[in-house]
């Protein structure tokens, strides 16, 4: 498998290593009313899609950044890399 | 006071395999510079008037006496000579003020400059990075028998400096002198 890495150009995936589900990046409000639910959902729960999956991937063993990669779970086919930076500065996670 | 000597990771250790010549690069200071938020246009000003130029993604800028590789986003390690610049890191630290993070690195690597005939056939036995079709200049951050290392082609055509952690510095001799007598 290779992730054209978006700086990098297409790098192999041994490469990188696998955290798992993007919506890591949506760390709840910790002083939100709702924290103590909020953070058991974002601990604990994650969708199973079998088709389309937006995940992290960390390019260990290369510039260290850290990597949207949206990919098809039944057919590996990856359709987006992103910076991850980019796509939380982008929902206003930069400061 | 103990009258101390400071000494290299292996002790300048320089061995010909055949047509390779593995030399342990003693002579380079190291020190990372990291932009800080908000700090990006500053301190990338400040590093093109120090290099001339600033490296992007998987390239280095050779400049006298300072030279500089691009490590990820907004980061980039400055080399220069240790004779001279001993201090780098605190050189930089003045000059870049709060725009950057900087972090001494010469006691963290281990630099060998690798020359030889049989570069690519010996690099090929070690690595990911294509050093058949880098040119001078291209820095590859990738794996050497475990050892997250950077692979940096010279201006020389059959010269790559190769920077990895000095704690694993006779591991990492080991594999470029085994892959050495390999293509020898």
């Amino acid at each position: 498998m290779i992730i054209n890495h978006p700086l990098l150009g297409p790098r192999d995936a041994s490469e990188f290593t696998y955290l798992g589900d993007a919506k890591l990046i949506d760390r709840p409000d910790w002083q939100s009313d709702t924290a103590a639910q909020d953070f058991y959902e974002y601990g604990y729960l994650r969708t199973n899609p079998a088709g389309e999956h937006r995940e992290l991937w960390f390019h260990e063993a290369g510039d260290r950044s850290w990597l949207v990669v949206t990919r098809n779970t039944l057919t590996h086919e990856i359709s987006a890399v992103e910076m991850a930076r980019d796509v939380a500065r982008a929902q206003g996670r930069s400061k | 006071m103990h009258d101390l000597k400071p000494i290299s990771a292996l002790g300048g250790v320089s061995d010909t395999i055949g047509t390779m010549t593995i030399t342990e690069n003693s002579g380079v200071a190291l020190a990372s510079v990291a932009a800080r938020m908000g700090g990006e246009v500053a301190t990338k000003k400040a590093l093109k008037k120090l290099l001339g130029d600033v490296p992007g993604p998987g390239r280095s800028q050779q400049h006298d006496p300072e030279s500089g590789f691009w490590m990820g986003p907004d980061q980039w390690m400055i080399g220069a000579p240790m004779d001279t610049h001993e201090l780098l890191a605190d050189q930089l630290k003045t000059l870049l003020g709060d725009a950057a993070s900087v972090t001494e690195q010469s006691g963290a690597w281990v630099v060998f400059d690798v020359v030889g005939a049989a570069l690519p056939d010996m690099m090929e036995r070690l690595c990911a990075a294509p050093v058949r079709t880098m040119v001078a200049g291209d820095t590859q951050r990738t794996v050497i028998h475990h050892l997250s290392c950077f692979v940096i082609r010279q201006n020389g055509a059959d010269h790559v400096r190769i920077l990895g952690p000095r704690a694993s510095a006779g591991s990492l001799h080991h594999a470029l002198n085994g892959a050495a007598h390999s293509v020898a």
